[in-house]
């Protein structure tokens, strides 16, 4: 059995792993990447409309900086989110997009002077500052204050991914395409590697490593339709998960975007509406200002996808073969800005739907979208529970976005991540807990137990089938864990994925290679995704709160008295559920103490801390202090950073220093 | 069954090279079209009812991975976004050519594409580190958005697989070779000149071994203007080999 030595085993080629992998090997370190799939085909590509970061070059982007990115932030969590990580994203963002300048990528950029733009229906001409001239621009998203998300076009995922995925060939980094870890090496205390599978050959082997980087993205594939890859099957979870030991936080938190494409649905960017892209019903009326007319189309996605959710209850979809949908009209966008800052949606619409954007309006319907939960770790990417284990990007739940994740924050994450996550990899490997030695006849068990584990679904002739027990999966999450949710439905859910996860290990092949073979696949991640699915309705079972995406039809407000908390889900050996427990967040430590989002009405249960803490955060604000030091006396952070990275970000109009 | 409905009969290239016992073969594969069918929901049915051993790849099924290029009744292309609507009854499949097999219609592009960029050196050379902290260079918008537009690849292949040099030369760079310097050419942050790219490319497996038939013009998925960028720099390349020659 072959055996591979490194010093960091990145598993995911998306865009968090690579920036990882190229921070370790910076710092002089051995590093390999595993990737299902050539690293350019990860799911980071298809992300379309932009990166969030308070560069505020642009006009409307004047004024912007750390502050409000933060606060934008914290706001769309719903408070769910740990607000030093977010602290520390805000921070990172206007580095993260800098560096991604010098390393390639083509954001758009200021032009001086007047141009034409749609806000809110309306055609307006603003005029770009000449200081800002050739600088990098931004575009608006929801729940911003500020136009801040930067773009190229709308491939920006794309051009991010082809400029830090060439960076890892010029540094000689390893990327082991087509491979596949199927469990995680450990000694209940410290993960040591993984098993591996070379998805051509079927050869399995193990990697030991100092440190394990999770970095392979969401499980948005749980459900039946979702913008993601197919890739994205929550398969990092899944390894954490059956160490018995790690913890994933938040799982039940799943976002749902406002416009995928129906019936396939592909995501088409929220930058449409951004750009001034309007929504329409089967009345051709412009309903959003009647739910919410303050932000319209531009609320925080999960308000914007329950809106759209509830004005379909209520007749006004327009019917269709593939179930209701809405309209997506960005017409009055014009074919010119359509042909330069939203091609890719432009060929979406003419490849999968044989419409014109330019002239025809886009039927679009809320879609599963992004997985805010994922593997719990600390602010510096590490497994609380299993040391050496780290992760990052989608996967991880370090935690950035709480209950709903902003448009524009998830690749903005993903480079942050690599960014921070890749330093304090490099420093446990050079710390005391990084001199372990590895244990070859550990590694020789977990190949050994996979091993088995495979030739006995290769070998099995159970009479179920993986693909009839899969779907149905994918049914019970689309329709009992989606949007709207309630105990009844959850309850049966999480019987009947239980009693799937029972069934799912009778299934038979017809396949019985074990080199490529998709069936043999299915078959053996089947269990684990179903695992995954149950860490996700138990948990919005349990939740008797609504928060962000998580919405309790039977308990529709957010309840910061009982619920101000993080659902930490592990999986001991033999048990047939997850178990669940919470970490609460400290109100009394942060920087914007819990509020009134300002959606629909105020029904906010309060903690009793809130008012408290708020009354101390009032009293910073009087004393007047420059935000740097009011920031600093709220919620210190900077010491929580990698000293690289503790500097002030310029600006135009602040030198920062 | 919807009497309306044509049925599709789809012929496919089946062949796993790592088993002895098999060889390359067409299976022929029946199934109803349903409205709004593309190749990655047929190729799908097909793997959930009639043969789950199938092989092929999708990641994005949106048109924009490059995964599932193959040959479709012979022409190269991205099956996502191929509307079964668009073609006769009968549909052929087949691997991209140019690259290894893995099995049925997978191929390994991905393998192909690392040693491409590796021995072309494609990658922003940058000419010092990026200080993060400090406002970033300024740089012209159409200059950006020329930047993007020969960014827009997507390594499928299509381009490989439509080239009549690459199939008489396994080290010919291909266009997507080539896109990719000219990408890097254009970028005033890339730290290389024209001899350096000359070393690159400027002999017969780079711009000297296109012979201009620009299949890979009209195969290219992305629509990037490989023609003009090619001929641009072949010009380009050959005038540096001029200059450089030594004083007679």
């Amino acid at each position: 059995m072959k055996i591979n030595y490194t010093d960091v085993l990145v598993i995911g080629g998306g865009l968090a792993g690579l920036r990882t992998a190229i921070g370790v090997k910076r710092r002089g370190l051995e590093t390999l990447i595993l990737s299902l799939v050539p690293a350019k085909r990860s799911h980071s590509v298809a992300a379309q409309g932009g990166m969030q970061a308070s560069l505020g070059n642009g006009i409307k982007g004047e004024g912007d900086n750390e502050d409000v990115h933060f606060e934008d932030t914290v706001r769309g969590s719903d408070w769910g989110c740990d607000q030093r990580v977010a602290r520390m994203f805000a921070h990172m963002a206007p580095k993260a997009v800098r560096e991604l300048a010098a390393w390639g990528v083509a954001w758009n950029r200021v032009q001086r002077g007047d141009r034409e733009v749609v806000i809110n229906g309306q055609r307006v001409t603003l005029t770009e500052k000449e200081a800002a001239h050739g600088l990098i621009t931004a575009r608006d998203f929801g729940g911003t204050r500020k136009w801040r998300t930067c773009f190229t076009s709308d491939g920006t995922g794309h051009a991010m991914l082809y400029s830090v995925s060439d960076q890892v060939i010029g540094e000689s980094i390893p990327v082991h395409e087509r491979m596949e870890a199927l469990a995680l090496i450990h000694d209940g205390e410290r993960c040591q590697g993984a098993v591996v599978r070379d998805l051509i050959s079927g050869e399995l082997s193990a990697c030991m490593a100092t440190a394990t980087v999770l970095a392979t993205g969401g499980y948005g594939r749980i459900y039946g339709i979702s913008t993601n890859a197919l890739i994205n099957e929550g398969m990092g979870a899944a390894l954490a998960l059956e160490t018995g030991i790690a913890r994933l936080g938040n799982m039940e938190a799943v976002q749902f975007h406002p416009t995928a494409i129906v019936p396939a649905g592909i995501l088409v960017t929220e930058g449409c509406r951004g750009d001034g892209g309007l929504l329409l019903d089967k009345d051709g009326h412009r309903f959003m200002p009647d739910y919410e007319p303050e932000k319209k189309e531009l609320a925080s996605r999960d308000v914007v996808s329950r809106r759209m959710a509830e004005h379909m209850r209520a007749g006004k979809g327009v019917k269709s073969a593939y179930g209701d949908h809405l309209w997506l009209d960005i017409s009055n966008l014009g074919a010119a800005h359509i042909d330069k800052n939203l091609r890719e949606v432009k060929d979406i619409c003419h490849y999968f739907l044989g419409i014109d954007p330019a002239k025809d309006p886009i039927p679009v319907r809320p879609t599963q979208h992004y997985s805010m939960g994922g593997v719990r770790t600390d602010h510096r990417g590490e497994s609380p529970w299993l040391q050496g284990l780290f992760s990052c990007g989608e996967a991880a739940c370090w935690d950035l976005h709480g209950f709903n994740r902003l448009g524009g924050n998830s690749v903005a994450e993903t480079v942050v991540a690599g960014m921070l996550v890749g330093e304090y990899v490099a420093d446990y490997c050079a710390s005391s807990a990084g001199q372990g030695d590895f244990s070859p006849a550990l590694a020789r068990q977990f190949v050994a137990r996979e091993r088995a584990s495979l030739n006995a679904i290769a070998a099995a002739s159970g009479g179920e089938s993986a693909v009839a027990l899969r779907t149905r999966m994918e049914q019970i999450m689309t329709d009992r864990v989606g949007l709207f949710r309630n105990g009844a439905d959850l309850e049966s859910a999480v019987a009947e994925l239980s009693e799937l996860l029972t069934r799912s290990r009778n299934v038979g092949l017809r396949a019985k290679n074990l080199d490529a073979n998709p069936e043999l696949v299915l078959a053996y991640r089947l269990p684990r995704m179903l695992k995954v699915a149950l860490t996700v309705a138990l948990g919005a079972l349990q939740r008797t709160e609504s928060r962000g995406a998580h919405y309790r039809e039977d308990y529709p407000a957010r309840n910061d008295r009982d619920w101000l908390n993080r659902t930490l889900a592990y999986w001991p050996e033999g048990d047939d559920l997850p178990r669940l427990d919470y970490e609460s967040l400290d109100v009394m430590h942060m920087e914007l103490p819990p509020g009134f989002r300002g959606y629909g009405i105020n029904n906010v249960v309060a903690h009793p801390g809130s008012a408290e803490r708020q009354a101390e955060v009032d009293e910073m604000h009087v004393a007047k202090l420059d935000r740097y030091a009011s920031q600093a006396a709220l919620m210190p952070f900077k010491q929580w950073l990698p000293i690289r990275y503790r500097r002030r970000n310029s600006r135009l109009d602040d030198p920062g220093k | 069954m919807n009497p309306s409905a044509r049925l599709l009969a789809l012929h496919v290239f089946r062949h796993n090279p790592r088993d002895t016992a098999s060889s390359p073969r067409l299976v022929i594969y029946q199934l109803e079209e349903t409205p709004g069918m593309t190749l990655f929901i047929a190729l799908s049915r097909i793997r959930e009812t009639l043969d789950p051993g199938l092989n092929f790849d999708f990641v994005c099924r949106a048109g924009v991975c490059g995964s599932c290029a193959m040959l479709i009744n012979g022409r190269p292309g991205l099956a996502c976004r191929t509307l079964t609507a668009e073609l006769p009854n009968q549909i052929n499949l087949f691997p991209l050519p140019g690259f290894e097999l893995i099995a049925d219609l997978s191929v390994n592009t991905g393998k192909w594409m690392r040693g491409m960029s590796e021995r072309l050196q494609a990658w922003l050379h940058l000419r010092e580190e990026a200080d993060v902290d400090a406002v970033e260079a300024r740089m012209e918008p159409e200059l950006a958005e020329s930047i993007y537009e020969l960014d827009r690849c997507i390594e499928c292949g299509c381009c490989i697989a439509g080239c009549g040099s690459a199939q008489m030369r396994t080290d010919f760079v291909g266009a997507v070779g080539m896109i990719k310097l000219a990408r890097f050419r254009l970028d005033p942050r890339d730290a290389r000149n024209a001899a350096d790219f000359f070393d690159l490319i400027g002999d017969d497996s780079g711009v000297f071994g296109c012979m201009s038939l620009l299949a890979c013009q009209d195969v290219c998925p992305k629509q990037l203007p490989l023609q003009s960028q090619i001929a641009y720099l072949r010009r380009s390349m050959a005038r540096q080999a001029l200059n450089g020659l030594p004083p007679a």
